[in-house]
């Protein structure tokens, strides 16, 4: 059943090659991605049984599942219009791309199975090269292959991280497996040495893919050159995919009685990815660019939640819900100020609030949010992991935390008043304001701020779920 | 079958120094090929002849041996590109810094806590010495092809690191992860030709536009 789910996209991906109308092949998007969403929520809430050998889903992925599917469908409803806007660059590539994305980001989520997940994670990767490809000018070339190298490579290294951990069973006497459960199982009798090394190289690996720092310089390239539909999807969905593929490994790493050093790796590139986002987005003239290393910096939350654990287990958790959300808003906002002004660097972007009302009002509110301030989402999760840091009395590193956050926001804050106050300068295209293209980062605001004011239960308790898979069974 | 192995894994080690030595482009391509197809024969070495090792065996001639490197000489054909030039290290140093690497990977592995079926084996150390020559490759060369020529040598290295662990990789995840070695370089071979028709050539020190 759950292969249904991960396989069927393929389908539209492969009609949509042969569908000869242009707006057709759009509608695939929006349409396949509905069902996706309306088959991921009914296997969420336990209609459809899904836990198999090979493919399952355990609350972790459930919440990244739901949180990807969300983001996709509204994605694909901006891409319906989008692509009208584009007809100059096609959507014979685009379209079959997306889907195939959706597909094997689906199926990462769901295997159960180490090796399973990295062809899947890899052929993410790929899927997406295209789509940051998208504007086909030097400048997303150049983005385009160090995107592809870069990931590539380091991917590749996860793979080695896999066959450490696969050796790390060599010795043991039991029959070597890649299958999670049957690794959690086995995860005490595993040689030490070799799961450590294991980890590490997944960390760097899947480190990569989600842009933690000092691997994170593929990320202002290709989220600034891509369109920004596939920034949303970029930096709200593979990022928490690639999160989930490291999350496993903390999980192993827990079970094997190591949980200390892989909380303290994960720590420490958290921080770093803190400081680096920090410098870089002082300062920043490309809005872009800025939302790039706002990625860098909410994986770096992530990270140094999962590193703390306990209660900032919980917030982290939170985080991923709410970053994706809220980079889906803010990078479909701030493509459609680049469509207005056919720049995205400060030169020439001013007042954006004035010449696209909603979109102008979006991309402000999504700074808001995303920098943690109340009523938004963010500001509840940041809240929590500094509550869960403070509470495991990690002084240090809640100030570090605290002053890097004040760095951002006066950093990006600076960038974002520029862009959208002030006389709006004179805009070189006619684009206005239009439904299609405002209605999905409207959602995503809407659905950030009621994360911000009520937590449902039902979410609630699954990422408690989520956040108990990563602490010690007892 | 271990001298077999051990002969194998030799010739895959002088093959990381051709390639690290070589400017000729489509001589590197056609070792690298070569290398791949010497692979190819490494789970019939060390596990005999069996359905898995077997399906492995052809599955990875055809892709690193064949149709990888066929992609690639396609690719530099219609570029029309023949040498590397100026690489950011010169030959002879990434040729002694080659051979350090690879002593190097020869001691460390005599570290690792390897179970004793593979102590003192050549796998290990050739798995760590084509992985860093690989690696050399990619950080010391400037045309985009030989950089891709250095991913497939990392992916080789792990390669051989693998075939220590066929039985923990099933027959489906094994062809999953060689088809998408061959969709990620043939993605990179469409880049490379969008590469050389926007900047006539394809030296990636000119891929530097966007930076802080």
């Amino acid at each position: 059943m759950l292969a249904i789910l991960i396989f069927f996209p393929l389908l539209p991906a492969a009609l949509s090659l042969v569908t000869p109308w242009y707006q057709a092949r759009s509608w695939l998007l929006p349409a396949t991605s509905a069902l996706h969403l309306l088959l991921v929520l009914l296997f969420a809430f336990g209609r459809f049984p899904a836990d198999g050998h090979w493919l399952g889903l355990d609350a972790l992925s459930t919440v990244v599942l739901v949180v990807t599917s969300i983001l996709f469908f509204g994605c694909a409803l901006y891409a319906v219009g989008y692509l009208d806007l584009r007809r100059d660059r096609g959507n014979q590539v685009m379209v079959p791309c997306l889907l195939v994305f959706l597909s094997f980001m689906t199926l990462a989520v769901a295997s159960r199975h180490m090796g399973l997940m990295w062809m899947a994670a890899e052929a993410t990767t790929i899927a997406s090269a295209p789509l940051i490809y998208f504007n086909r000018n030097r400048l997303s070339i150049e983005a385009t292959w160090k995107y592809l190298l870069i990931c590539s490579v380091g991917i590749a290294l996860a793979m080695l991280g896999i066959l450490f951990v696969a050796y790390s069973a060599l010795g043991s006497g039991t029959p070597v497996s890649l299958h999670l459960d049957d690794l959690l199982v086995s995860a005490p009798t595993l040689s030490g040495p070799w799961l450590r090394a294991g980890f590490v190289f997944l960390l760097v690996g899947f480190g990569t893919k989600m842009g933690l720092a000092p691997l994170h310089t593929w990320k202002p390239d290709a989220y600034g050159e891509a369109p920004g539909l596939v920034g949303a999807l970029l930096a709200g969905g593979l990022t928490s995919v690639s999160f989930l593929a490291i999350l496993r490994g903390v999980q192993l790493m827990t079970a094997a009685g190591d949980g200390a050093m892989a909380r303290q790796a994960l720590l420490g590139m958290g921080l770093l990815s803190l400081l680096l986002a920090a410098i870089f987005m002082v300062r920043q003239p490309d809005i872009k660019r800025l939302l790039a290393y706002s990625s860098v910096e909410h994986m770096g939350l992530l990270a140094v939640g999962v590193g703390i654990g306990g209660l900032a287990t919980f917030g982290a958790m939170l985080h991923l819900v709410n970053n994706a959300l809220t980079k889906g808003c803010l990078f479909l906002a701030a493509g459609n100020i680049q469509r207005a002004y056919a720049s995205k660097n400060l030169s020439e972007v001013r007042g954006a609030l004035r010449a696209l009302p909603v979109s102008g009002t979006l991309f402000l509110a999504g700074f808001i949010a995303i920098t943690g301030s109340p009523p938004f989402g963010p500001f509840m999760s940041e809240f929590t992991i500094l509550r869960g840091i403070f509470a495991g009395d990690r002084v240090v590193v809640g100030l570090l935390v605290l002053i890097f956050l004040a760095t951002v926001f006066i950093g990006m804050g600076a960038t974002v008043l520029a862009a959208t106050q002030g006389e709006a300068t004179e805009k070189p295209t006619g684009f206005t304001d239009r439904p299609l293209l405002y209605i999905s980062p409207l959602i995503f605001l809407l659905m950030v701020l009621l994360l911000g004011v009520y937590l449902p239960e039902p979410l609630q308790n699954a990422l408690r779920q989520a956040a108990a898979l990563l602490e010690v069974q007892p | 079958m271990m001298e077999l192995t051990n002969a194998l894994l030799l010739a895959v080690i002088l093959i990381n120094f051709f390639t690290l030595g070589s400017s000729r482009l489509v001589a590197c391509i056609r070792v690298v090929s070569v290398q791949g197809a010497l692979l190819s024969l490494l789970p019939l070495t060390t596990h005999g002849l069996s359905g898995h090792s077997l399906l492995l065996a052809v599955g990875a001639f055809t892709f690193k041996g064949a149709f990888i490197p066929w992609l690639l000489l396609r690719a530099i054909r219609e570029v029309r590109i023949r040498r590397e030039v100026e690489p950011i290290i010169g030959y002879v140093p990434t040729l002694i810094l080659g051979a350090l690497i690879t002593a190097g990977a020869f001691l460390f592995a005599d570290f690792l806590p390897l179970i004793p079926a593979h102590h003192g084996g050549l796998n290990v150390p050739t798995a760590l010495a084509t992985m860093f020559a690989g690696f050399l490759l990619l950080i010391t060369r400037r045309k985009a092809i030989t950089q891709i020529l250095g991913y497939l040598m990392l992916e080789n290295g792990i390669f051989i690191f693998g075939v220590l662990l066929s039985e923990a990789m099933p027959m489906m995840v094994e062809a999953g992860v060689l088809l998408d070695l061959l969709v990620g370089v043939f993605v990179m071979g469409i880049v490379l030709n969008q590469i050389s028709r926007e900047f006539s050539t394809l030296n990636t020190e000119h891929l530097s536009a966007l930076k802080e």
